[in-house]
């Protein structure tokens, strides 16, 4: 028995490494690649991280860069503004909503962001009416589009701790409801906002659809214009961009590991970033 | 004791109910807002999709989803989902399995976890370019493939901007994503149920086919359709890649969207738009119901 049991962890073994070798050159080539590729003209790498001379030789790429950033900061505050206060109200005062909510803020998964762009194209005829015609405003629609990731974040923060409790305790010492909120709730699911914050930026950083179809810029935008005329730094901006995205998803997936391991009763805390991006369609 | 129970609310029924609509209220931006930004748009692809050029309801838009080009690009579009689903769910269930064999607290096992959750979003214009960067006409491995056995690629034609070329790109997100979705059933697998085939004198083979094989199939099937449906939903990487023609039906609605509409068709687009709705809702319903098969065997 032994022997037979030595042999098969030789086996698995063997198979192990044979799946993870051929995969990871897959998985690898195309980052070695873009090193690579971006290294041929050896004046990319010194522009991109001069942002006078960028923004100079390449003044679309600096606007997307800078649209970009201002959308994932506005559209992560936005999101939270809205999903934060709604989640915990629902759960202390209107429980029964709770499936509504849950069934609204995960509707957008099974809504492609193309088809999504075709129903916003009149909404933001108006928009455009009401405040302009600046990239900022996409933080609308983006809004509606990490909806389902941060209100899973949110949620299962929320489901780790008794709301009602810490609530019903807090108002019968005195707070009102502004004080509940702000200096009993929100400090106790501080790793799910700050989750549900950084999987909104990786989201926004990587999105195109929306923003080239209702022809405003960001980064994914300037990215692609900019393929056109110069390769080279297309693919180097691809990768710093990429990178930036690895980082904070690596980033989220530690807090994630650490929260659970922190608290050993939350067993729907953050099945790791990775569960709750599951169903995403690729940063599209 | 009942004229009690009764007796109390009715006191009291007017607070409760006046408070119940103030409670109301402070839902009331957030229904707002995904009315004016979620429900607006999908009623304006749903009822769009019906409505005639001149106003009124009319089939026309629907019926002219029976175009042949139309029909095509589903035909394609289901086609590569279909094929980059397979691919990605086989090869992802392979390197899944070999995570399981590995120490379940290992290095090895953490990393690739992360690394998949970061790569199943890796996707769009960076993906684009990654592969450009790669095999395109002066990439990395297509150079390096010339120079060192002088094979050229693309000697039968240029097939990255096509459907074979997408084909490989998307399975760089959905071999991932795959790992992510379907190790959780793998890790459902219980050891003593290999040991109880063993004891009953089976061999791996009957074990894989009688008893993991069946357990696994819900999962492996629902996992395989949720990847199905996010090649199907996906855009930007297509568009960045394909500048020419619009093969899949995506490309075909920023048609729609951005060229000049001919007359009598500016409602194909939203009828387009409703069938991937609709194709997507009936994958993600199967899913749905896979996922529940699969928690009560392997919860």
């Amino acid at each position: 028995m032994a022997g037979v049991i030595a042999r098969r962890a030789r086996k698995q073994r063997v198979f192990r490494w044979t799946v993870l070798t051929v995969l990871g050159v897959f998985f690898v080539l195309p980052l070695i690649a873009m090193v690579e590729f971006s290294t041929r003209d050896s004046t990319t790498w010194p522009a991109l991280v001069d942002w006078p001379e960028l923004s100079e030789r390449y003044p679309a790429l600096a606007e997307g860069i800078t649209s970009s950033l201002s959308q994932a900061a506005l559209t992560a505050l936005l999101m939270l503004f809205l999903l934060v206060p709604t989640a915990v109200w629902v759960r202390l005062r209107l429980p029964r909503l709770r499936r509504v909510i849950e069934f609204l803020c995960l509707l957008p998964l099974t809504i492609p962001a193309i088809v999504l762009v075709v129903g916003l194209a009149p909404v933001y005829a108006w928009v455009t009416y009401f405040f302009g015609g600046s990239s900022l405003t996409l933080v609308f629609a983006y809004t509606i589009l990490v909806l389902p990731y941060a209100y899973r974040a949110i949620d299962a923060g929320l489901s780790a701790i008794d709301v009602r409790t810490l609530a019903e305790a807090a108002r019968s010492l005195g707070a009102g409801w502004g004080t509940v909120m702000w200096r009993v709730v929100l400090p106790n699911i501080r790793s799910a906002v700050l989750s549900a914050a950084f999987l909104t930026v990786a989201l926004v950083l990587g999105e195109f659809t929306i923003a080239s179809l209702l022809n405003r810029t960001n980064l994914q935008v300037a990215i692609n214009f900019l393929g056109k005329s110069s390769a080279t730094m297309s693919v180097a901006v691809s990768l710093t961009a990429l990178l930036l995205a690895f980082v904070l998803l690596l980033l989220l997936s530690l807090l994630g590991g650490r929260r659970r391991s922190a608290t050993a009763v939350a067993p729907a805390a953050p099945a790791a970033p990775a569960a709750s991006v599951a169903s995403k369609e690729p940063a599209a | 004791m009942a004229e009690v129970v009764a007796a109390v609310p009715q006191r009291v029924a007017k607070r409760p109910r006046l408070r119940g609509i103030t409670a109301l209220l402070g839902t009331v931006p957030f229904f707002a807002y995904v009315t004016i930004f979620l429900i607006i748009p999908t009623l304006v692809v749903v009822l769009g999709a019906f409505a005639g050029n001149e106003g009124g309801v009319s089939l026309d838009s629907v019926k002219a989803l029976g175009n042949s080009y139309i029909l095509d690009a589903f035909g394609r579009s289901i086609a590569l989902s279909a094929i980059s689903a397979l691919v990605g769910a086989v090869l992802g269930a392979l390197l899944a399995y070999a995570l399981v064999t590995a120490k379940p607290d290992g290095v090895l096992r953490r990393v690739v976890t992360a690394a998949a959750g970061v790569l199943a979003q890796f996707g769009g214009v960076t993906l684009a370019f990654a592969f450009l960067a790669t095999i395109g006409l002066s990439g990395f491995v297509t150079v390096w493939l010339q120079d060192t056995f002088s094979i050229n690629l693309y000697e039968n034609g240029v097939w990255l901007f096509e459907l074979p070329g997408l084909t490989l790109v998307y399975t760089y997100f959905q071999i991932p994503l795959m790992v992510i979705v379907f190790l959780p059933a793998l890790d459902g697998i219980r050891p003593q149920w290999r040991e109880a085939t063993e004891s009953l004198g089976g061999t791996t083979w009957q074990y894989w086919t009688r008893v993991a094989g069946p357990l696994l199939a819900p999962a492996f099937l629902g996992s395989a359709l949720l990847l199905f449906a996010n090649s199907f939903s996906a855009y930007a990487t297509a568009a960045a890649l394909v500048s020419q023609g619009s093969p899949l039906v995506p490309l075909q609605i920023r048609g729609a969207l951005t060229s000049e509409v001919l007359l009598g068709q500016q409602n194909v687009g939203k009828a387009m738009a409703l069938g991937m709705v609709v194709v997507v809702s009936v994958v993600m319903t199967l899913y749905t119901l896979l996922q529940k098969r699969t928690s009560k065997w392997l919860g």
